[in-house]
């Protein structure tokens, strides 16, 4: 029993609750309005998802979405670190919950394709995954909790949700070119090289 | 960045006095509650029920209304796009409920410390360690998160102010990739000073 905690404690170094924790505070940032206006002064979009495939992308599977996870554990508690300074357990009853809860399997979806990649992940890989973690699964949640929660027809839901898609892949494909560049500027963001270097460093 | 240290409005009310548990756990109820109220005529008894709760905690007008303003808005949109889709009826439900629920969740912000919010929460937590978690570990993820937010807001301002300068305002990627790779480089440096005061070595 003393040993099975003592293995607990070895899988998640300090590194990684570090990285866990300001990447969870990376994803709030984000939806702070006013202090990054990525696109001038245009509509006022989510950023969130930026974070939340980045942390999939570049802490991997697990922490990827362990960041999302205490993220929405701080939301949960009344802390305004969603866009727009919302927060407390209305917003899991608001029409736009499935897509919150739906970032938890995004982000470990984007973490589990870019760690197919191994050492390099290329370009392609990003992209695919952002999409495919980042908005195909975040979709998959998100429709139907707002059908069920709006009282909406499925099919009328996905109608509406086909206007935010374009804005999404595009986001998904910036995400992908700024996990690339990310990872080219600092190669410990790549999740495999992290793992790597955190187990010769741990290898005791 | 101000919403940070909570909304909290001291006050003596039963609501302030309430433990945030049993504060919570009424929020998840009634929120659950307003999904399954059917009518628009159940839906205004629950906004009189509502307005009563806000009249009891004396939290003030300015108050409250600061925390359904950021939803104003998207209710007039959801209100809107029911009004096509489910007639008068619907986007009348489904606009209070959600207005409801987001005031609710306000009126347990503006009641509650937010320390004891996050005390409380730590003491739910000891259940992680059944499942093989260590509750301290939780706490410190929690609290080095909410230590996180202004510092990665501190430098995405820096890089913010260090791509105006260098005159590419416009390109996403020279503004990403630095916050991105700094607060990488913050996070693995606070990772090692963890590390340096013998966290890894903990039980």
């Amino acid at each position: 029993m003393k040993d099975e905690a003592h293995r607990q404690v070895r899988r998640f170094p300090t590194s990684d609750l570090a990285r866990v924790a300001v990447f969870a505070a990376l994803i709030a940032v984000l939806g702070l309005p006013g202090s990054i206006n990525v696109f001038g002064n245009a509509v006022p979009i989510t950023l969130q998802t930026f974070g939340v495939m980045l942390a999939g992308a570049i802490l991997g599977t697990w922490r990827g979405a362990l960041a999302v996870a205490v993220l929405l554990v701080l939301v949960a508690a009344g802390l305004p670190l969603l866009a727009g300074g919302r927060g407390g357990l209305g917003v899991f009853a608001l029409p736009s919950a499935g897509f919150l809860i739906g970032w938890l399997p995004g982000a470990a979806v984007t973490g589990w394709l870019v760690e197919r990649g191994g050492r390099t992940p290329g370009l392609v890989r990003l992209v695919a995954a952002c999409l495919v973690g980042g908005v195909g699964v975040i979709y998959l949640f998100g429709i139907p909790v707002q059908a069920a929660i709006t009282g909406l027809s499925l099919g009328k839901t996905i109608l509406l949700s086909a206007a935010f898609l374009p804005g999404d892949i595009a986001k998904a494909v910036i995400t992908a070119l700024v996990a690339r560049g990310t990872q080219r500027a600092y190669p410990d963001a790549v999740p495999a090289v992290h793992r790597e270097r955190v187990r010769a460093a741990g290898g005791r | 960045m101000n919403g940070l240290t909570g909304a909290y409005v001291p006050g003596s009310s039963a609501l302030h006095r309430l433990p945030p548990g049993a504060k919570l756990l009424g929020l998840a109820v009634a929120c659950t509650g307003l999904l399954l109220l059917p009518t628009p005529a159940a839906l205004a008894g629950a906004a009189a029920v509502v307005a009563l709760l806000y009249a009891l905690s004396r939290v003030g007008w300015a108050a409250a209304w600061a925390q359904v303003r950021p939803v104003r808005w998207f209710a007039v949109a959801l209100f809107a796009v029911q009004l096509a889709f489910s007639g008068p009826e619907g986007a009348v439900t489904a606009t209070l409920r959600v207005v409801l629920a987001v005031a609710l969740a306000g009126l347990v912000t503006l009641t509650t410390r937010t320390s004891d919010l996050m005390a409380c929460l730590e003491r739910r937590l000891a259940v992680a360690r059944v499942v093989g978690l260590d509750p301290f570990r939780v706490s410190l993820l929690l609290s080095l998160t909410l230590r996180s937010v202004p510092v990665v807001a501190g430098l995405a301002v820096r890089v913010r102010e260090a791509q105006r300068a260098r005159g590419v305002e416009r390109s996403v990627r020279a503004f990403a990739v630095p916050l991105v790779v700094g607060a990488l480089r913050h996070a693995d440096a606070l990772g090692e000073a963890l590390s340096a005061r013998g966290l890894d070595d903990a039980d």
